[in-house]
């Protein structure tokens, strides 16, 4: 088993830098190759939603990320935000996300957690074991 | 890669070509040039996605903010996209089920085209 770390400030400049480490290491560690658009864009999304959290409640903590390979890819995405709103994601119907009343805010997270859930099988979204903050973890095959 | 916008007129129609990565980070700009397009008067706009290597939420949410600021105006956003990448996206937040999407600029610009 292998395990690489990555902190970053919370700016969406970074996100970009995750994602392509995120898929580098998935591509190391033997994620095929059809699943890597899929593990970029969930990776994107988590950091993303991490960054967010951060701006909103002020931390400027870093947002960690953890990518390590064994039996498959596991990447947990941390953020150190009050867990009450890390929790609180829920998927969209399609009805609702032209509806005029809904924040850009809440329609981009609402967007954000359909995409998670949709491209990642193997998904959870937890509190961190230790301190303030929640915790997306998501898993992938690999071929061994 | 970077984010690029360019437009261009169609008959009666705004093409905005979007290419790189729309992210949460490139995204601003999208919606910045979409906000520009819709105060200058533009009712039809069409985004062609077909240049696009990354799309993400806040980019999505951005195309469904031009949407709902053009309703209102008696306008539409049309989208056009024949990437499977990214019409997978579209499938899995029920996105086509809001946005008129085509495969290329040709067919949403097309006066012989179904209505959207």
């Amino acid at each position: 088993m292998s395990t690489v770390r990555l902190a970053f400030s919370p700016a969406p400049v970074h996100v970009r830098t995750a994602r392509l480490v995120g898929v580098a290491v998935a591509r190391r560690a033997g994620v095929a190759e059809e699943l890597l658009d899929e593990v970029r864009l969930a990776i994107g999304e988590a950091c993303t939603r991490a960054v967010a959290l951060h701006r909103q409640y002020g931390l400027p903590d870093l947002v960690q990320m953890e990518m390590s390979d064994d039996q498959s890819y596991t990447v947990r995405v941390i953020d150190r935000a009050p867990i009450e709103a890390g929790l609180g994601l829920t998927a969209l119907p399609p009805d609702e996300l032209a509806n005029e009343s809904l924040t850009d805010e809440a329609l981009t997270v609402g967007v954000g957690f359909a995409l998670l859930a949709g491209f990642v099988d193997d998904l959870q979204v937890r509190p961190v074991e230790v301190g303030i903050g929640t915790e997306v973890r998501m898993v992938w095959p690999v071929a061994k | 890669m970077e984010l690029s916008l360019a437009t261009r007129a169609v008959a009666e129609h705004q093409v905005l070509e979007v290419g790189g990565e729309v992210d949460v980070y490139t995204a601003p700009r999208l919606r910045e040039r979409l906000n520009e397009l819709i105060d200058g008067g533009a009712r039809s706009i069409v985004v062609d996605l077909n240049r696009v290597d990354f799309l993400d939420s806040t980019g999505l949410g951005v195309l469904v903010g031009a949407h709902r600021r053009l309703r209102p105006l008696g306008g539409r956003c049309a989208l056009a996209c024949d990437k499977e990448p990214l019409l997978k996206i579209f499938r899995i937040t029920a996105l086509d089920q809001v946005f008129p999407l085509y495969p290329s600029v040709e067919a949403a610009t097309d006066p012989s085209g179904p209505a959207a």
